[in-house]
Order: C-alpha cells, then sequence, then structure tokens
C-alpha cells in the first residue's frame, strides 16, 4: 500500500508539527524585512542623485535576477562571515528572504507612490512641507493602502519559498519531513503531509488578504 | 499701497521644450493689492503663478517676494541659485488654491488645515486647531470640520483648500481658476468667501480667473496676458470698457459673448 495512515499519525506528523512555527516564524521576520526594506529602496530609487538611485537600481536589478537560492548562500556563507558574524542558519535564511523579497516589495511601494496624483505632491509643495514631510505625511499615507493586497501576495510568495532554507540547514518542514524519509525510507507520507499544509496556509493566506481588501475599501473614506 | 511691490517678477521666462510659456516676463504686485491676470488658454497665467509657488522652475530673470529673491539668493555681492531652506523661507509667504482643490483625502477638513501649520510653522495642537476653527467658520464650514474630502461638494473642498491655505498666513494669496471644475451652482459660495477675503482681509491677490464679472468687481487691476507677456493692463473698468489691444478686445468679445 502507497498510503500508510498508521504512519502519518505516529511519525510522519508529529514531528512536522513541531516545526510548523518556523517556517511561519521564517516567513513573518523575512516579511517584516522585505516590507520595511522595500520601502527604504524604494524611496532611494526616487532620490534625485544619481550616486543613490543607481547602486539601488543595480541592486534591484542583481537581486531580482538571480536565484534566491544562491542568495541564501551567499548571505550565510559569504556575506554575514565577512562581516565577522556567526549567524544561525534560521537568521542567514531569514534575512536573505527578507532581503529578496524587498526587491519586489520596493516596486510595489514605487507603483503605489507613482499612483498619487500630481496636485497631491503641488499642494504639499505650496503648503511648504519639507520633502520627508511630503512624504511620510502626505504621499505614503495615500500610496500605501491601496498596495497592501498586492505586498500581501508576496507574503504567500515567501511563504512558499522558505523550504529552501533547507539547504543551509535550517530544520524547517521539508528538512524535517527528509528527514523522516530517511530513516523510515517512507517518502510519500511527509511529502505530502508538507505539500497540503502548504496548501492549507495558502489558501488562508489568500483569503485572508481578500478579507483585509474588502477592509481597505469599506475603510476608505467617502 | 507702499511702494515697494510684494511681487516683483524680471525678465522670466519659462519654456517646456521648445514652448515658451513665459516670455521676459515683468510684473510688480503692490501690497494688498488684487490682481486678476485673463488670457486664452496656453498664454501663460497658471505657469505664472506656478513658478511664484516654486512648483515650476523658472529658466532665466528673477522673482521677488516682499524684498527677498525667490528662485536665487545673494552670495557675495552675486546672485546665486536659491537652496532649499532660502526657498523654503520665501516660499512661506505665499499661498495657493488649485482647481482641483488637492486636499489630502485622507484627512478630515479640520486636519487638512491644521497639518501644515502644526509641522512646518511648528505651531502648537491647540492654537492650529483654534486658527483651523475660525477659518472653516469663515468659510462657512463649521459643520464639516470632521468631514473628508470625498465626503464633501467642490464647492466645499475648494472653501476648506482657501481655508488651508489661509492658514499659513501667506503674504500673497494665488486662485488658479478655481472655480472652473465646480458645477455652476457651487461656483457662487466659493466666489462669496474670495469677496470676503478681497473686501475684508489685508492680503495680496492674484487670481487667474474665467469669471469676467467677479474679475471686474473684485480687482484692483487686469492683466491681460497671451503669449508669456503681457499685453494690457489697467484698472478693470478701462480694460473692460474700453482695452487699447485689439488682441484684448477680441479675446473679452469672445469670452463675454459666451
Amino acid at each position: 500500500m502507497i498510503w500508510n495512515w498508521e504512519f502519518v499519525w505516529a511519525e510522519a506528523l508529529p514531528p512536522l508539527l513541531k516545526v510548523v512555527h518556523i517556517t511561519v516564524l521564517a516567513t513573518l521576520y523575512g516579511f517584516a524585512i522585505a516590507a520595511v526594506l522595500g520601502l527604504l529602496l524604494a524611496l532611494l530609487r526616487r532620490a534625485p542623485v544619481r550616486l543613490v538611485s543607481w547602486p539601488v537600481v543595480g541592486f534591484i536589478e542583481y537581486v531580482r535576477s538571480t536565484p534566491l537560492l544562491i542568495q541564501i548562500y551567499i548571505v550565510y556563507f559569504g556575506l554575514l562571515p565577512a562581516l565577522d558574524l556567526d549567524p544561525t542558519p534560521f537568521f542567514a535564511g531569514v534575512l536573505a528572504l527578507g532581503i529578496h523579497f524587498s526587491t519586489y516589495t520596493s516596486e510595489v511601494y514605487r507603483a503605489g507612490i507613482e499612483s498619487v496624483p500630481r496636485g497631491q505632491w503641488e499642494a504639499a509643495t505650496a503648503l511648504n512641507f519639507r520633502l520627508t514631510q511630503k512624504m511620510f505625511r502626505v504621499i505614503l499615507p495615500q500610496a500605501i493602502p491601496p498596495v497592501i493586497p498586492a505586498l500581501g501576495n508576496y507574503l504567500v510568495a515567501m511563504f512558499k519559498e522558505t523550504p529552501l532554507l533547507a539547504a543551509i540547514g535550517v530544520l524547517e518542514l521539508l528538512l524535517t519531513a527528509k528527514n523522516t524519509g530517511s530513516y523510515t525510507f517512507r517518502y510519500i507520507e511527509p511529502f505530502t503531509i508538507v505539500g497540503v499544509f502548504f496548501l492549507i496556509m495558502s489558501i488562508v493566506a489568500s483569503l485572508g488578504i481578500l478579507r483585509l481588501e474588502d477592509w481597505l475599501k469599506q475603510r476608505r473614506p467617502g | 499701497m507702499s511702494d515697494e511691490p510684494i511681487v516683483q517678477f524680471q525678465g522670466v521666462t519659462k519654456s517646456f521644450g521648445d514652448l515658451v510659456v513665459l516670455d521676459s516676463f515683468d510684473l510688480d504686485v503692490a501690497p494688498n493689492e488684487h490682481i486678476s491676470v485673463i488670457g486664452p488658454s496656453g498664454s501663460g497665467k497658471s505657469t505664472l503663478l506656478r513658478v511664484l509657488m516654486t512648483i515650476e522652475r523658472i529658466d532665466s530673470g528673477t522673482i521677488k517676494v516682499d524684498g527677498d529673491y525667490l528662485w536665487h539668493m545673494e552670495r557675495e555681492g552675486r546672485l546665486v541659485p536659491a537652496n532649499e531652506a532660502h526657498l523654503r523661507k520665501v516660499r512661506g509667504k505665499v499661498g495657493m488654491v488649485f482647481q482641483q482643490f488637492n486636499l489630502f483625502p485622507h484627512m478630515s477638513a479640520l486636519r487638512n488645515v491644521t497639518e501644515a501649520p502644526i509641522h512646518v510653522l511648528g505651531m502648537a495642537k491647540e492654537e492650529a486647531t483654534e486658527r483651523a476653527v475660525e477659518l472653516l467658520n469663515m468659510v462657512g464650514l463649521s459643520d464639516k470640520m470632521e468631514s473628508f474630502p470625498a465626503q464633501l461638494s467642490g464647492g466645499q473642498q475648494q472653501r476648506v483648500a482657501i481655508a488651508r491655505a489661509l492658514a499659513m498666513r501667506p503674504k500673497v494669496m494665488m486662485f488658479d481658476e478655481v472655480t472652473s471644475a465646480l458645477d455652476p451652482e457651487l461656483v457662487g459660495e466659493v466666489l462669496g468667501v474670495m469677496r470676503t477675503l478681497a473686501t475684508e482681509h489685508a492680503l495680496t491677490m492674484i487670481i487667474v480667473t474665467h469669471q469676467m464679472g467677479f474679475a471686474r468687481e473684485i480687482s484692483d487691476r487686469i492683466c491681460f496676458i497671451e503669449g508669456g507677456r503681457i499685453v494690457e493692463q489697467g484698472p478693470p473698468d478701462r480694460i473692460f470698457s474700453a482695452p487699447e489691444s485689439e488682441r484684448t478686445r477680441a479675446f473679452l468679445k469672445a469670452v463675454l459673448e459666451v
């Protein structure tokens, strides 16, 4: 028999349940980095000084054009040790996820900022706001709410990339399933459970984003 | 009125690509003077206001506001391009109301009016709120303080925008076709507020408008501009009843016959 329920309850599921939080935390921490760093990149990209904006564009292009797995290796084996840091695999993996997805969230923020009508900038100039005040008091409060659903899509995308952290030894769902398989010689159950887990979480997250979109629409004044 | 102009354009040129919008433009505005700028579309009326508000840069010439250069600053006896600090200092003397209102949609009417006084002028929140309430009362919106722009009519939004600009205590107020985006029945309420400002407050006003009757009634001087230059200027009665320039005559004939 291909599928063994007894094996599922006794050996495959318990170790996976113990590490679910690692996958969830890696996603949440990674997304927090992506949300903040992405905004910073979007703002720096708009800098009037090319010495600032061009390296940012170069960085975004590089990160988006190279595989996440390579970036995880670079951060864990290269970048952090070069800075004399001895990171845990979890820390390095979360950082790499955050950096990688910040290049996508920066584009989302950019689209949001560009969607704010020009007249808002002009009114802010006429009221003599400083550039930072214009951005944080006038533009971003209008630019961010409409792009929250798009940011949420990247949260789901990032969640689905967390198994790559297994490559540097983060004991998350995939590596745990693989370990179970390697000492029981049964792979189908643990890997299927991991797949189902991702499916459930993705559906839940997508429904959450839809609810969030509705809430944002209702909350918009007028 | 004192002799020293509060606004002085000297040889100001502004182009967009090959299109010269202001062409060696000269204009002096006296303190507390009310000027209406009229002219055909594309004549440079709005650009005139936008360069004075520092929304558009000028290509050459100088603008002075209340004795200070706007786009320039003096360094070792020479005029050099103004830095941001200088621009902010001089820009603070000027306020502007836009055709499309440009209220901040995420803020209530009251917060639209208090936001800049608190964060730009450094006014205490209580003082800014007190002043905003006073201004919103003046423009007839005492019952709309907590409403968001999307909940207000165009005329109400424009009146909030006037209160917002006044809250910064500008010496010069500019109005850029402020009734053009309004339904005809809402025009009167905005003009009413401007009329009050002109008659009851000491304020220099530069008004770009297509409302010829209003311009005639409220202005000390009418400037007819075309091709980025003043074609003719003078007291409203003379401009409207006996214009000297053929172009002014043709323009007025066309707009007054509509």
